[in-house]
């Protein structure tokens, strides 16, 4: 088997065990009441799903992440370029940059929901600004990290600035944009879901909070196994585009790879 | 004859941390065009920053330098620069690596694969081409960063001591290769190294500095006819007589730098 499929079946294999623990204790050491079950949990499932009453939370949920993950990861690239590359500009905005960040992103979600409204668009506006500040600092670190060498050579060459843009330093950030999204992946789901905690009346945030306020925990922990397995399959998503963007890393593996016993 | 490239009582001093330290005294040089130079001189003798001063990189704090005989002020694209670390690109391939000084200026994509192809068959890294710069070696990376310089035919190539990292085998096969590409193109080289015997090997004229604050210590021919074997050169008694008087010059100033190390000299 290819060591890929065999690390397959030992994550596969490490879930079903975990589910078959939360199983047998179930019941026999622990309350369902608490703890629910996860043939319970799956039943519960099963029934949303069949009765199309899950996707509109999911629906409204995918809409808040999405939308706020493009328009935070596009503001926030943007302006990691935009202030790498003007010093002076970084330079005044600086302590605000850094006030601004330091604000807990949990304490503006109210604030959000009087200003913007108990429906998606509140919850946007803070996975916006989640997803900025994340992208903004690793993308500026990165235009300011390039090396100056690198883009001496062009110069010397006789690019024009623009061109040493777009051959040096564009391609030098990618992975620290890479790692800027990645990161904001899970990041943003939770400020979706942590509006949706505060005021909304569609979402999964919305439905685990109503689940948990039945005492349906149940109800909770299928809202929460949805919202991790969206965090798995983005974060997948994002690490086969980030491994092909950068396949000219060296990487650990490629050594071994190509070498013949 | 105006010569292609005059250095005209060029000083440099860098001020690093309220200190002032004299990189380059006074250094006076012209190269003709086709000339091959190349300049030896202890450690931090200031060769690096004298082609970072012909390259426009630096500006001189006193003197000038003339190309054809019109003051350098910035970068001028017909001075090429073959840096000491290979700095290619690591996101390009090989060929893309090789090619881009053509993208820059718009040669047709067709045209520059060609002459990018030409010059890596000609250093020996066919069969190279779609490779990224950390799967190839030192030696292959040091011929492409030569070559992507070449591809653009600047009229007067700086090398910063290319070979320096690699094993003397690799060296003198890197010396035949670049002896050969000057023959053909017959650009003006000025050539840094720290190896005499790559000093004589490659050069028309070697040019030797003293110990810091540079300056140029003697300027000596090199009476070998060419086109030159490298590899059988030290049998050669012109390159032993010149390899003797040049040691001679160097010697002192190699203890002299060696007895600097590590301080900043008052
Ligand atoms: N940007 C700089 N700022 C301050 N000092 C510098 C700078 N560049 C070079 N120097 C100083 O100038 C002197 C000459 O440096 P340079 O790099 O030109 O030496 P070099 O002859 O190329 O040495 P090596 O053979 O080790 O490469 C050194 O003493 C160095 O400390
Ligand atoms: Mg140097």
């Amino acid at each position: 088997m290819s060591p890929r499929g065999r690390l397959l079946v030992y994550r596969a294999a490490f879930g079903v065990l975990l589910l078959a623990m939360w199983e047998l204790v179930s019941g026999r050491l622990i309350d369902p009441f608490w703890i629910s079950s996860p043939s319970r949990v799956f039943a519960y499932l099963w029934q949303v799903v069949r009765d199309g009453s899950i996707f509109g939370h999911l629906a409204v949920t995918l809409y808040e992440t999405t939308t706020g993950f493009l328009i935070g990861a596009v503001t926030g690239i943007g302006c990691g370029f935009l202030l790498g590359r003007r010093k002076i500009l970084a330079q005044v905005l600086d302590p605000y940059i850094v006030a601004f960040n330091g604000i807990p992103r949990i304490a503006l979600a109210p604030l959000f929901i009087i200003w913007f409204g108990i429906g998606p668009n509140s919850k946007v506006v803070l996975v916006v600004i989640v997803v900025f500040f994340l992208t903004f600092f690793s993308t500026y670190s990165g235009v300011k990290g390039v090396d100056l060498e690198l883009k001496n050579v062009l110069r010397i060459m006789g690019a024009t600035e623009r061109q040493i843009l777009v051959k040096v330093t564009i391609p030098a950030t990618v992975p620290w944009i890479a790692t800027g999204l990645k990161v904001s992946v899970p990041y943003a789901l939770v400020g979706a879901i942590v509006g949706e905690f505060i005021a909304a009346s569609k979402g999964l945030g919305y439905l685990i909070n109503y689940q948990t306020s039945l005492f349906s925990t149940t109800g909770a922990l299928g809202g929460i196994l949805i919202v991790a397995a969206i965090v798995v399959i983005s974060s997948e998503a994002i690490n086969w585009a980030e491994a092909y963007l950068l396949r000219w890393r060296p990487r650990e593996e490629t050594r071994t790879d190509r070498e013949v016993y | 004859m105006t010569p292609l490239l005059s250095v005209e009582g060029v000083s440099k001093e860098f001020l690093v941390r309220g200190k002032r330290i004299v990189a380059l005294d006074s250094i006076t040089l012209a190269l003709e065009q086709g000339e091959f130079v190349t300049v030896v001189g202890p450690s931090g003798c200031g060769k690096s920053t004298l082609l970072n001063l012909i390259v426009g990189l630096l500006s001189p704090s006193a003197g000038r330098i003339l190309l054809r005989g019109r003051p350098i002020n910035g970068i001028n694209p017909e001075i090429g620069y073959v840096t000491q670390k290979d700095n290619l690109l690591p996101w390009r391939t090989l060929v893309q690596n090789v090619e881009i000084a053509l993208e820059i200026r718009g040669v047709d994509p067709r045209e520059r694969r060609r002459r990018a192809g030409v010059l890596i068959q000609q250093v020996g890294l066919g069969g190279f081409e779609g490779h990224y710069p950390h799967e190839l070696s030192g030696g292959m990376r040091q011929r492409a960063n030569i070559i992507r310089t070449l591809i653009y035919e600047p009229q007067l190539i700086l090398m910063d001591e290319p070979f320096g990292p690699l094993d003397a085998q690799t060296r003198i096969v890197l010396q035949d290769q670049l002896l050969g590409l000057w023959n053909a193109a017959r650009k003006t080289i000025i050539f840094i190294t720290h190896d005499l015997v790559e000093a004589i090997a490659l050069a028309d004229r070697v040019v030797m500095m003293t110990s810091r604050p540079g300056k140029v210590k003697s300027v000596t021919g090199v009476p070998i006819p060419r086109p030159r074997d490298v590899y059988q050169i030290h049998e050669s008694p012109a390159f032993r007589s010149t390899h003797e008087t040049l040691w001679r010059e160097l010697r002192p100033e190699v203890s002299l730098a060696e007895s600097w190390r590590g301080g900043i000299r008052p």
